[in-house]
């Protein structure tokens, strides 16, 4: 039988310690034990994006990776990306107005704002590559777009 | 539960605590007037009543606290569409209330005072019909608590009522120069008993609308890039566990033999389940449920219909079907006598038309939370629904209560789009017959196969149509057989048995109400594959308006007409509808030719939201691949409530209408589904989306639907555009590359 496994980890600048079975995603410790919901599961394998959160400083998919790989790791989720939701993303897409249901954004959030780490003025091609990760069900894509151009413009 | 959002528009409270109003008799439209122990009742069980403050209910829609705040129902429940903002919008609007006061309050379970008038007075959120429905009751609320408001003040300054004014929240003498707040009013209201009466001519005109069509912040937006909205999978409660369930392949069967040996070694599991309909897990995590789920051995009983049934087969099946004239079907629509017209025509021009099944996939994956009392004698349940009416049915019907032992917390919802609204409300039930044996409060999730394996799809369809022209070339017969599932039957038979047995969710939009076509006969010829079926965004429009608008094209190709010249000479006695596709046809710039590329065009009058669209496409004839690069979209739905949402709505309605057009397909082998998850159900991701130009046209008519409008013009403006490039005739959604690439060899290889 598998056992529990002890892993410390930073979440949001805070240095967490959790007990988690060790193929745990990390998407369900998040979730269910930190009781950080922004982080969404939609598919478990990768193929949606609304998991994303930053592991070390990138974003990644929280539904593919095992807690017991989470040893030292530095994590934020939507929760963390900004105090107050004052991230240029955050306001840009209230401004823009862009979810509908909404389960998706906080991962659109995150991918957008791994973008923009890297590249701040990016095109819209670049835009267009590097949110296709993440499925937006409700179809707010093109906004999405103009929430990106005018957070990169506004930063 | 509670939670407070602040933002610039307005503070919000969104509070799931039931008012408690004790008047009996109260029903839709009568409701003001109650006696003033039942307020004493609700102010005394108000949560959010800071010391000192008074609250009134002046009906079961609104409360008005001395601070000035209004609490307002919303009945509607919000899956991304904005009722929950847009109705208590209508009501402030008549209430000439300051909306940054105004709190948002989800109403409870209750039909009698908050059913939706236009599902029979049930609380149901679907078919775009909450706006259109509400309208008018939400209006005459607002105006009697005004007046109501207006007679206290007059009284107070001994004044003549009809001499009084409102601006937002406040009432003014103007001949005097005395201003009184609503809340000042609340501190001495007398309510009466009965509702004054309000003519309908003393409602805002448009002109004088302060709230409608101005676009507040939709009240729940600020949450949502915040990670702080709450839908049912976020919630945890004390002493909770989780749940998951192995289904039956086949909806109907029941597991036989369950080896779950391997299961109940897995760390974590309390519990292996035997339901009637699969085998329950219950665990201390949800990946210790889901790691034990993967590991059961389960033979099930082939009792079920949809065992054998195949997608491949079904579709010659339902071919025969709908192609066989002497087999009558079930009438739909009929205007004139289109047998007798067809016989007199001079041309007939047939065509068939094909729809696979095709899947909701909401973002987030059905879920639930109950928790039944220790006597099983009451639930508490926490879930995203389309339908408090009937969560709270199905939840009692599955523990043998009465619906008031059924606590119902309402909330938001990761998508909808029909797959939260069957009547059965089985991800509900999973909770309920899992806490019961658990004793304890069960979160149950499914996982997104889960959510694929046991989809209830949009139907296949097919469908035969026929035309018939006069010697003058007149389109004077109209003929349609649609062969599918009856969906209604399945998803609601409460619904299906009220309406006197119609298929509105299969058969809605193939009728033709605003085309100039004198002789039409509309029938569904049933099947019954006994695969799971249900309304899915653009509901029977989708497929019913592919047949249609294609066959139309076809029609107009075959006749050497201008496509848009044949629906505007269709649209002659149909103003609405001439405009909408005149603005789009200029938007398009259509008549224009492009290098590479076609234009597409479909119309529909959508429950009467006019919406016409353009799509501009290319092929690869190497792969087959559909590349849409621009869509354009006018749309009147009368008077736009939220203008700025209404566009939002049609913007999405355009992707999701892309994905039902080119990629999105169910395939059913033995009674199962092939599906899994996102990676072979391909929804459109951003690299897929097509410049979407929108253009809204509000009128001054009733409001009418917005969320789904334009999902059903994408399939057939594609199939028409690539008509116009290729010259090849696409004949069944999705559109995917194989079907293209064959459809081109064999126009290729036929002689020219």
């Amino acid at each position: 039988m598998e056992q529990k496994t002890r892993i410390a980890l930073t979440v949001n600048g805070k240095r967490q310690v959790v007990i988690a079975f060790a193929d745990t995603p990390l998407l369900w410790v998040l979730r269910e034990q930190l009781k950080l919901t922004g982080t969404k599961y939609g598919c478990g394998v990768g193929q949606c994006g609304a998991c994303t959160v930053h592991i070390d400083g990138s974003p990644n998919y929280a539904c593919l990776n095992k807690i017991k790989d989470m040893q030292g790791r530095r994590i934020t989720t939507i929760e963390g990306l900004a105090p107050d939701a004052s991230h240029p993303l955050q306001k840009a897409w209230i401004a823009e107005r862009v979810p509908q249901c909404g389960y998706c954004q906080s991962g659109q959030i995150m991918r957008a704002a791994g973008l923009l780490k890297d590249n701040p003025a990016p095109s819209r091609e670049q835009i267009v590559e590097h949110m296709n990760t993440n499925i937006c069900r409700c179809g707010t894509y093109t906004r999405i777009v103009r929430a990106i151009e005018r957070a990169a413009k506004e930063g | 539960m509670r939670r407070t959002v602040q933002n610039k528009d307005s503070q919000v409270m969104i509070s799931r605590r039931r008012f408690m109003i004790g008047a009996a008799g109260l029903t839709f439209g009568v409701a003001l007037g109650l006696p003033a122990g039942a307020f004493a009742a609700a102010s005394a069980k108000g949560t959010a009543s800071a010391a000192g403050l008074k609250r009134v209910s002046v009906n079961p829609w609104v409360t008005l606290s001395t601070d000035g705040t209004i609490a307002i129902m919303s009945p509607a429940v919000e899956m991304g569409q904005g009722s929950l903002t847009s109705l208590p919008l209508i009501l402030a609007e008549e209430l000439d209330a300051d909306w940054a006061k105004v709190q948002i309050v989800p109403a409870p379970p209750n039909d009698a005072l908050y059913g939706n008038p236009g599902f029979g007075g049930m609380m149901y959120t679907a078919g775009s019909n909450a706006v259109t429905s509400y309208f008018k009751p939400l209006r005459l609320f607002g105006a009697q608590v005004r007046r109501v408001l207006l007679d206290n003040a007059a009284r107070h300054w001994g004044v003549p009522v009809d001499e009084l004014t409102t601006e937002p929240g406040v009432v003014v003498h103007a001949k005097s120069g005395r201003r009184i707040g609503y809340g000042e009013i609340a501190a001495f209201a007398e309510i009466p008993a009965k509702a004054p009466e309000i003519k309908p001519e003393e409602l805002k005109k448009p002109d004088q609308f302060r709230l409608i069509g101005k676009d507040v912040m939709r009240v729940e937006l600020p949450t949502k890039v915040n990670g702080s909205a709450q839908y049912s999978i976020d919630v945890q409660v004390p002493g909770m566990i989780y749940g998951t369930v192995l289904r039956a392949p086949v909806e109907g069967s029941s597991p036989d033999q369950i080896d779950d040996s391997a299961a109940r070694k897995v760390a974590g599991v309390r519990k292996v389940v035997r339901l009637p309909y699969g085998v329950g897990i219950l665990a201390e995590t949800p990946w210790a449920a889901f790691a034990a789920k993967n590991t059961l051995k389960v033979t099930w009983t082939r009792n079920a219909k949809a065992w054998g049934f195949n997608t491949e087969k079904g579709f010659e099946v339902f071919s025969a079907a709908a192609r066989d004239l002497t087999h009558a079907g079930t009438p739909w629509e009929k205007v004139g006598d289109a047998p007798a017209a067809m016989q007199q025509a001079t041309t007939v021009i047939e065509g068939e038309y094909r729809c696979d099944f095709a899947y909701h996939a909401q973002m987030e994956p059905l879920n639930s939370i109950a928790s039944v009392s220790p006597a099983g004698d009451a639930v508490t349940l926490w879930c995203g629904t389309q339908s408090q009416t009937m969560a709270v049915a199905a939840a009692a019907k599955a523990i043998g209560v009465a619906p008031e032992r059924v606590t119902f917390h309402g909330m938001l919802l990761g998508g909808g789009f029909g797959r939260r609204g069957h009547r059965d409300e089985e991800f509900i039930v999973d909770a309920v017959l899992l806490s019961k044996e658990a004793k304890k409060p069960v979160k149950v999730l499914w996982t997104r196969e889960d959510d694929v394996h046991n989809g209830r799809f949009r139907p296949m369809t097919v469908h035969f149509l026929r035309a018939g022209f006069d010697a003058s070339g007149r389109l004077i017969a109209w003929h349609h057989r649609k062969a599918c599932d009856v969906v209604t039957a399945y998803q609601d038979p409460v619904r299906y048995e009220k309406s006197g047995r119609k298929d509105f969710i299969a058969m809605l939009g193939s009728e033709l109400k605003t085309y100039d076509i004198p002789n039409r006969f509309i029938e569904e010829v049933p099947q019954d594959s006994g695969i799971r079926t249900s309304s899915l965004r653009g509901i029977g429009f989708g497929p019913n308006k592919f047949a249609t608008e294609a066959f139309l094209d076809e029609i107009a190709a075959k006749r050497g007409i201008d496509p848009v010249a044949l629906r505007l000479d269709l649209l002659k006695n149909a103003p609405r509808g001439r405009k909408v596709v005149e603005t789009v046809a200029r938007m398009a710039d259509w008549g224009r030719k492009r290098e590479g590329r076609g234009l597409g065009f479909a119309y529909i009058d959508y429950s009467g939201t006019q919406v016409a669209g353009v799509a501009e496409v290319s092929v690869n004839r190497g792969n087959g691949e559909i590349r849409v690069h621009n869509f354009w979209t006018a749309i009147d739905p009368g008077i736009a409530v939220q203008p700025d949402n209404i566009v939002a709505q049609t913007e999405g309605s355009v992707v999701y209408g892309l994905g039902l057009a080119l990629t999105e397909r169910i395939t059913i082998e033995d009674g199962v589904v092939k599906q899994s998850n996102f990676h072979d159900y391909r929804v459109p991701r951003l690299r897929d989306i097509p410049e979407i130009h929108i253009e809204l046209i509000a009128t001054e008519n009733h409001p009418t639907g917005v969320g789904q409008m334009a999902t059903p013009l994408v399939a057939p403006a594609i199939a028409n555009a690539v008509a116009a490039l290729t010259g090849v005739r696409l004949r069944q959604t999705p559109m995917l590359p194989a079907l293209v690439q064959q459809a081109l060899r064999a126009a290729d290889s036929q002689p020219a």
